[in-house]
C-alpha cells in the first residue's frame, strides 16, 4: 500500500518537473521580445536592454528555468512583466472565477446527462430513446462558444429575460451573481451534458447485457428500478472518467466561453498574458492548470475505489 | 439508497464551500482599493456604465506605456496645466492663463489657486515643478523624452510657474496636453500603480481586474461637479460583446465601437443616439523606405496611384472615417486635404510601374492580425494586383510578432498600422531609425524649423512637412480612423472626438 502511494508520488513529481521544463521551453521559442511589447512602439532599443536585465532575460536559459522552478517550489509565482503586480493573487482571483463556471456547468452537464443518458440506454429501441439519442448527438456538433451566441441572442437580447454578459462576485450582490451565471454555465454545460449523456448510455447499455441485472428483472424489479438498484453504480466508471477529463479540459477549455460572456477567468487571464508576452504570468498558469489536471486525476483513482469496492480487495 | 444520495449531496456542499472559501479571500472585493481621502459627491445623475475595449495593464503611467491608462486617468483624475479642446486646440485648465516670452523660451504659467488634490494637498507651483521634474527622474516610458527640452522649472509664487527651455518648441508645450503633464502631489505618488491621486473632477474607487473600473465623483471638485456620482469603465475584449451589453442594459455607452458595420443594429433606434467623430489614428500602408524595391520613387507613387481610397474604406470600414492623403487629421492646425496628390489612376499607376524600371514587382505586405489592418490588407493586395503588383500578404500577431518582424528587424516591404499616436508626423516620418526607416533631410529641417518658430511658422512648416511626405510617398495614408460612440438617448457630454489621451468623462450629462 505505501509502495503504491510512494509509486503515486513519485509518478507525480516527475509529470511535474517534465510539464515545467515543457511550458518554459515553449515559452523561450514564442517569437517576440517580453520586453519590447511591455514597453511598447515607441521605446528605445536602450530601454528595451536595461528591461531585458530588469527582467533577468538576458541570463542563460538554464537560470532562468531553474530561478522559475525555484520561485514555485516556494510558492512564490513572481510579478507581471506587464503590470509588475503580483501574480499568485490575480491567479487565485481569476481560478475562483472559472472553478464557479466549471463546476455549475460540471453539475448542469451531470444532471442532464444522467438521467437521459440511461432513459436513452433502457429504452434504447423505443422512439424516445431514439430522439434523446439524436439531440444529443447534435448537442456533440455544437461548439459551446455557438451555443452561448446563440443562448445570449435568445435569452438577453430577444427576450430581455438575463444579462448578456458580465460577471459580478457572489458576495458583492448574489442576485446578480446567479443570474450572470446561468448563460455561460448553460452553454458549456448543455455541450458538455450532450457529450456525457452518450457516455451514459453506452455504459448503461453495456450493464444492461450483465447477468445480474438480469436477475434482478427476474426478481420482478422494472427496467428503471433494477437499473437504479444494481446497474448505476456499475456504469459510473467509465461515466466518472470522462467527467474528470472533461473537468480537466473545461478548466481551459472555458476561454472561449469566457471571453463570449466577458467572464474575467483563468482562461482569459492567459489568453491576455500570451499576447503579451507576459511569460512568466503564462507558465505560472500553466502550471496552475497542470497541477488541477494531475489533481483531479487523482481523485479519480480515489473515486473508483470508492464506486466499486471490488478495487479494495487488493489493497488489504 | 438512501446513504448513496447523502453522500453525493455532501460531495456538491464540500464543492461548494471551497469555492466560497476562495471567494472570501478574493481581492476583487469593492471598497478594498479606495483611492483617496477625498469622498464622493456631486452627481444627482447616480451611476453611468461606459463600454471600453483595452484594459489597462497597471494605473502608473510613470512607469507603463499603453494608451489605456491615460484613457481612465488623464483630465479624469490627473489634470494638466493646459488640454487640447474637442478641436485640437490648447486651452486653459490648471494653468489660467500663460505667456511665452520673446525667445520663445520662456513660459510662464498663471495657476489656478482653487484647485485641490484629492488627498487634501492644495495644488501649487512647487507641485508643478515637482511633477515637471519628476518626469526626468522617476518616469521610465519612452514619452519622458519630451520633457527633456526642460532646461528649468520653478515657483515664482504659489500660484505662478516659470518654465524655462533649452530652446524653443512649440512641441513642448502640445506635449504638456498629454500624460507627461500629469500634475502630482509629492505625497500622492507612493503607490501610483493602485491608488493614483490628482486634481481632477473624479477620485478612483476599484479595480476589479479583468472587469472594471470605478470613478466616483470628486466633492471637493475645483471646477464644475460632474453630473454622475459614479462613473463604471467596463472593459469587453469582444466587440459583439460590447455591443450586447448596450442592447441589454448592462452599460450605457460604447466609449469605441469595434466593428463599425455593427452600427446598423443602433442607427434608427430611437433608444440608441450614435456619436460620429474623428481620431489621430491614421491608417497608414507604411513603406520599407531603406529596402529594394520601395527605394523607388517611381513605385511608391504607383502603389498610391493604384489604390483607390473611398472603395477600400467602404470596403474594409463600412465607408467610416476620413480620406487624408498625409499623415495629418483634420483637428491639427496643419491639416490639408491632401487626397488629390495622388488620385485614383490604373493607367496612370501602369505607366509609373513601367518608369519605375519593373512592371511586375513581387511586395510583401505583412500585416498585424488587427480588424482594420486584416480587412484592408486584402483590399490592398487586390486593388495592387490589378495593375500588376503580386503582394505576398500575410498576418502577423500583434503585438508580439509583429513588432519583432516589422518593428524591429524591418523585415518587410509593406505593413498597415494605424497610428493613433497625437501628431505623430515627426515621430513616424523624422527619425530614420524608425521602422519605415524614411531619411529625408528637408523633412527633418521642416519639422524642427516647426518646433523653433513662432506658432504660425509651425502651421507653415508642418503643411510644407506633409506635402512633401505626401508627394514623396513615403507611405500610403489609406484614411482616418473615425471615433464612433453609440449611448442611450439623453446623455450629453460624451468626447465626439477621440484626438486626446483621455477618455474625458468631465462633461457627462444626462440630457
Amino acid at each position: 500500500m505505501i509502495l503504491r502511494v510512494l509509486q503515486r508520488l513519485g509518478i507525480l513529481v516527475v509529470s511535474l518537473l517534465a510539464s515545467s521544463v515543457l511550458v518554459f521551453a515553449f515559452m523561450a521559442v514564442l517569437p517576440g521580445d517580453p520586453a519590447r511589447v511591455a514597453l511598447g512602439v515607441n521605446a528605445s532599443d536602450e530601454a528595451v536592454a536595461q528591461l531585458r536585465e530588469q527582467f533577468g532575460l538576458d541570463r542563460p536559459l538554464v537560470v532562468q528555468y531553474l530561478d522559475w522552478l525555484g520561485g514555485l517550489l516556494t510558492f512564490r509565482l513572481g510579478n507581471s512583466y506587464v503590470s509588475g503586480a503580483a501574480i499568485g493573487p490575480q491567479v487565485a482571483d481569476r481560478l475562483q472565477v472559472t472553478l464557479w463556471l466549471v463546476l455549475t456547468a460540471t453539475v448542469i452537464a451531470t444532471l442532464i446527462a444522467i438521467p437521459l443518458g440511461v432513459l436513452a440506454a433502457v429504452r434504447h429501441r423505443k422512439p424516445s430513446g431514439l430522439v434523446i439519442s439524436a439531440i444529443s448527438q447534435v448537442g456533440v456538433a455544437v461548439p459551446a462558444f455557438l451555443a452561448g451566441i446563440l443562448l445570449i441572442t435568445v435569452f438577453a437580447v430577444q427576450l430581455g429575460w438575463l444579462p448578456a454578459n458580465g460577471w459580478t462576485p457572489p458576495v458583492v450582490d448574489p442576485g446578480m451573481f446567479v443570474k450572470q451565471l446561468i448563460l455561460p454555465a448553460l452553454s458549456l454545460g448543455l455541450v458538455q451534458g450532450a457529450v456525457l449523456t452518450r457516455y451514459v448510455r453506452s455504459a448503461v447499455l453495456d450493464v444492461q447485457q450483465e447477468d445480474y441485472l438480469r436477475t434482478a428483472r427476474a426478481k420482478g424489479l422494472s427496467p428503471m428500478a433494477a437499473m437504479r438498484r444494481h446497474g448505476l453504480r456499475n456504469a459510473a466508471i467509465p461515466v466518472v472518467t470522462v467527467l474528470a477529463l472533461q473537468l480537466a479540459t473545461l478548466l481551459v477549455g472555458a476561454v472561449v466561453v469566457e471571453r463570449v460572456f466577458v467572464v474575467p477567468g483563468l482562461g482569459s487571464l492567459l489568453l491576455d498574458a500570451v499576447g503579451q508576452r507576459d511569460l512568466k504570468m503564462v507558465q505560472d498558469v500553466v502550471m496552475v492548470i497542470v497541477v488541477a489536471v494531475l489533481v483531479i486525476n487523482v481523485v479519480v483513482e480515489v473515486l473508483y475505489v470508492v464506486i466499486d469496492p471490488r478495487l479494495r480487495v487488493g489493497q488489504r | 439508497m438512501f446513504t448513496r444520495t447523502g453522500r453525493i449531496a455532501t460531495g456538491v456542499a464540500l464543492l461548494a464551500l471551497a469555492v466560497s472559501a476562495c471567494t472570501a479571500g478574493s481581492s476583487t472585493n469593492p471598497g478594498s482599493t479606495g483611492g483617496s481621502t477625498g469622498g464622493s459627491g456631486g452627481g444627482s445623475a447616480g451611476t453611468i456604465t461606459i463600454g471600453l475595449v483595452a484594459e489597462p495593464a497597471s494605473l502608473d503611467f510613470t512607469k507603463v506605456d499603453g494608451a489605456a491608462i491615460p484613457q481612465v486617468l488623464l483630465t479624469n483624475i490627473y489634470e494638466t496645466l493646459v488640454k487640447q479642446d474637442q478641436d485640437g486646440k490648447i486651452v486653459p485648465s490648471l494653468a489660467t492663463a500663460w505667456k511665452v516670452s520673446d525667445d520663445k523660451k520662456t513660459y510662464t504659467f498663471d495657476l489656478t489657486p482653487n484647485a485641490k488634490f484629492t488627498n487634501g494637498d492644495p495644488f501649487t507651483a512647487d507641485d508643478a515643478v515637482f511633477s515637471i521634474n519628476r518626469v526626468k527622474t522617476d518616469w521610465t516610458i519612452s514619452l519622458k523624452a519630451a520633457m527633456n527640452v526642460v532646461a528649468d522649472a520653478k515657483a515664482v509664487t504659489p500660484n505662478q510657474l516659470q518654465v524655462t527651455l533649452s530652446k524653443p518648441s512649440n512641441d513642448w508645450l502640445f506635449r504638456m496636453t498629454t500624460r507627461i503633464g500629469a500634475m502630482m502631489d509629492p505625497k500622492g505618488v507612493d503607490a501610483l500603480a493602485t491608488k493614483p491621486v490628482g486634481t481632477g473632477p473624479y477620485v478612483f474607487d476599484t479595480w476589479n481586474r479583468g472587469d472594471s473600473i470605478t470613478l466616483k465623483a470628486n466633492a471637493n471638485y475645483w471646477g464644475k461637479q460632474p453630473a454622475y456620482s459614479t462613473v463604471v469603465l467596463k472593459y469587453f475584449k469582444d466587440g459583439t460583446a460590447l455591443n450586447n451589453a448596450l442592447l441589454t442594459g448592462t452599460i450605457n455607452v460604447i466609449g469605441t465601437v469595434q466593428a463599425p458595420e455593427s452600427l446598423a443594429q443602433f442607427t434608427g433606434n430611437s433608444k440608441y443616439q450614435v456619436i460620429e467623430g474623428t481620431t489621430n489614428g491614421e491608417v497608414v500602408l507604411s513603406f520599407n523606405n531603406a529596402k529594394a524595391p520601395l527605394t523607388n520613387l517611381k513605385l511608391r507613387q504607383a502603389i498610391r496611384t493604384a489604390i483607390d481610397h473611398k472603395a477600400l474604406m467602404d470596403t474594409c470600414w463600412a465607408g467610416k472615417g476620413t480620406l487624408i492623403g498625409s499623415m495629418v487629421p483634420p483637428t491639427d492646425p496643419w491639416y490639408e486635404d491632401r487626397t488629390g496628390d495622388f488620385p485614383y489612376d490604373q493607367a496612370k499607376a501602369k505607366a509609373l510601374l513601367a518608369e519605375s524600371g519593373s512592371a511586375t514587382p513581387t511586395l510583401r505586405l505583412r500585416v498585424p492580425n488587427l480588424p482594420y489592418a486584416v480587412a484592408c490588407g486584402q483590399v490592398v493586395k487586390s486593388q495592387l494586383e490589378q495593375v500588376g503588383i503580386t503582394v505576398n500578404l500575410d498576418q502577423l500577431e500583434f503585438p508580439a510578432a509583429w513588432l519583432q518582424t516589422v518593428f524591429k528587424d524591418h523585415d518587410y516591404d509593406m505593413s498597415i498600422v494605424a497610428h493613433v499616436e497625437p501628431r505623430d508626423l515627426p515621430a513616424v516620418f523624422g527619425n530614420p531609425q524608425y521602422y519605415t526607416q524614411y531619411n529625408n533631410p528637408q523633412l527633418q529641417a521642416d519639422i524642427a524649423a516647426a518646433d523653433a518658430g513662432t506658432t504660425d511658422e509651425q502651421v507653415t512648416d508642418m503643411k510644407k512637412a506633409a506635402q512633401e511626405l505626401s508627394q514623396d510617398a513615403a507611405a500610403d495614408f489609406l484614411f482616418l480612423l473615425p471615433n464612433l460612440i453609440v449611448a442611450d438617448t439623453g446623455i450629453t457630454g460624451l468626447p465626439k472626438n477621440a484626438i486626446t489621451e483621455s477618455f474625458d468623462l468631465s462633461a457627462l450629462a444626462k440630457g
